[in-house]
């Protein structure tokens, strides 16, 4: 009985969740297309998910394209495969691992920060102050975060599939002994336009992800410093896993025949 | 006691109620508050006159009751649908609540750049007015707000909620945190704002000295009601054992606190 009483509970309680988020992310979704909008605090979010992302984004990126080149070389000189090392490294940069870690990096990084920030407001009555101001907080907070998410992790993502491949290169090229040009064709013969927009859609959905879960944990956050730690946590957990989710669905949809 | 003959209040609270889980902080509110009056709200910590503040700004939702503004029925539109009657709002929060993220000025010219659409240095110019009025250099004005001291957040605040010239203000413990002297320019302040612009004031307060100088009508919140309305002349011998045992400041009474010993 109690055990049942327990199921119920968690079950009631994630509906809860769920119900709040969507509210939450409709309304927010309403008013990103509804004006007026704060062009100061998207460029500045932007900034701060595009521009101050790049060097850990940069060297997540390096280093996965290093070692896939490392790892697949190894796995196909079994076979004598070793020609497809390009191929393979500029594929799973630009489908899986760009998207998905560059992804993973930004929800530590941004998700964390928007969740303290908006969480920190709430619970100091700054999101009060500013109804009282005449200042939705969802056009004021929620808009900018969700509206930088969105466009700037494409742009991210794209760099680091830049990245990842030339970092591929650098290992087949002075490691591996490729020759430079032909390891450059081998990567350019074998991509195609919808391995990059697949994986820059993926980009736009996990931006979005990650700057939803950041305000609506900060947002509904509650119960000073330790709720605020709570928001964090939470944010980027939630973002991490939502990510990993819909990277699968995505794949699925763009790719399975 | 409860003086029923304003006829157009500013606002009008009608048997308010708002509990948080069973427990019941207010218990049936009713209070009309005429224009350019100023009323002082006094009572004892935790007795909800934070909440009542909220509930008439939309903050918290009333549970039951009627809360009118200008004789428009807001009890039940959130602070974030009601931007029109918002406009008329000043608030003064009891822990400042000032944007960390902005300078001091553009915090107190928040308003009328967002709410009014005022130019950047217009408003810049009239939040360094308002400043001073609070006794606060420009130079403060560029500070952050973690660089204040806590009396000078609550200056800030306090000039925030008056620059956007609101018809109605709430101050909540507009003085806690001031030396004497700071606390009674801004007594002064206040009085400046009810009775030279007709403004509406609601302010909460513990501090007796300040109750009586800003307050044309004092009210008393205890177990979740006023249980005295008056006139701020009046409150020293009220004739209300309860009024009587807070105005003096006793332990001994029947205000009873929540102590174990
Ligand atoms: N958001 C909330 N959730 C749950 N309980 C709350 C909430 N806000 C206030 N309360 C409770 O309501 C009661 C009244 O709180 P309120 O802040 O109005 O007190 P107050 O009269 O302003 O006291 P003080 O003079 O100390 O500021 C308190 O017991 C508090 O615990
Ligand atoms: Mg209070």
């Amino acid at each position: 009985m109690n055990f049942l009483a327990l199921i119920g509970r968690v079950v009631l309680g994630f509906l809860l969740h769920l119900g709040r988020l969507t509210i939450f992310a409709g309304a927010a979704v309403s008013h990103c297309v509804r004006p007026p909008l704060y062009p100061r605090l998207i460029g500045r979010q932007m900034i701060d998910i595009g521009y101050y992302s790049l060097p850990v984004v940069g060297l997540t990126a390096i280093f996965s394209g290093m070692v896939l080149a490392l790892q697949s070389y190894t796995g196909f000189a079994r076979f004598s495969a070793e020609s497809a090392v390009a191929n393979v490294v500029v594929l799973s940069m630009t489908r899986e691992l760009g998207p998905v870690l560059a992804g993973l990096m930004v929800a530590g990084r941004i998700g964390a920060s928007m969740a303290a920030e908006i969480g920190t407001m709430r619970v100091t009555e700054q999101i009060d102050a500013l109804t009282t101001l005449s200042t939705n907080p969802f056009k004021y907070l929620v808009v900018p975060r969700l509206l930088a998410g969105f466009f700037m992790l494409p742009l991210l993502v794209l760099v680091a599939d830049i990245i990842g491949v030339f970092g591929g290169y650098l290992v087949g090229v002075y490691k591996l002994g490729f020759n430079p040009g032909v390891y450059i064709n081998l990567t350019v013969d074998f991509l195609e336009p919808l391995d990059v927009i697949s994986g820059l859609v993926k980009a736009s959905v996990f931006g979005f992800i990650i700057a939803l879960m950041g305000c609506y944990n900060g947002y509904f956050s509650k119960g000073g410093a330790q709720g605020v730690g709570a928001a964090t946590t939470n944010a980027v957990v939630s973002a991490s896993i939502l990510i990993l989710i819909t990277n699968y669905i995505i794949t699925e949809l763009f790719f399975a025949i | 006691m409860f003086r029923m003959n304003i006829l157009s209040p500013k606002i009008h609270l009608k048997d308010v109620r708002k509990a948080f889980g069973d427990k019941q902080v207010l218990n049936g509110i009713d209070l009309d508050i005429a224009p350019a009056e100023s009323v002082v709200i006094i009572g004892g910590s935790g007795t909800g006159k934070s909440v009542l503040i909220k509930c008439i700004l939309g903050i918290l939702t009333a549970d039951s009751g009627t809360i009118e503004v200008d004789g428009t029925n807001v009890t039940h539109t959130p602070a974030a649908q009601r931007e029109a009657v918002n406009k008329k709002f000043g608030m003064l929060f009891q822990g400042a609540a000032l944007f960390d993220s902005l300078p001091v000025w553009e915090n107190v010219a928040f308003g009328l750049m967002q709410g009014e659409h005022m130019n950047r240095t217009e408003a810049k110019h009239r939040a360094l007015e308002t400043l001073a009025r609070v006794g606060l250099a420009p130079t403060v004005g560029e500070l952050s707000p973690s660089e204040l001291s806590g009396g000078m957040q609550k200056r800030v605040a306090l000039a925030r909620a008056i620059a956007g010239n609101p018809e109605i203000v709430f101050f909540d413990e507009p003085t806690t945190g001031l030396d004497p002297i700071m606390a009674d320019v801004i007594n002064d302040l206040i009085i400046a704002c009810v009775k030279d612009k007709g403004i509406t004031a609601l302010s909460i307060t513990h501090d007796m000295h300040s109750a009586r100088k800003i307050g044309d009508r004092i009210a008393m919140i205890y177990e979740g009601r006023l249980i005295w309305v008056g006139n701020a002349k009046d409150v020293d011998n009220a004739g209300n054992p309860y009024v009587d045992q807070f105005v003096h400041g006793r332990a001994e009474g029947p205000i009873k606190m929540q102590l174990r010993r």
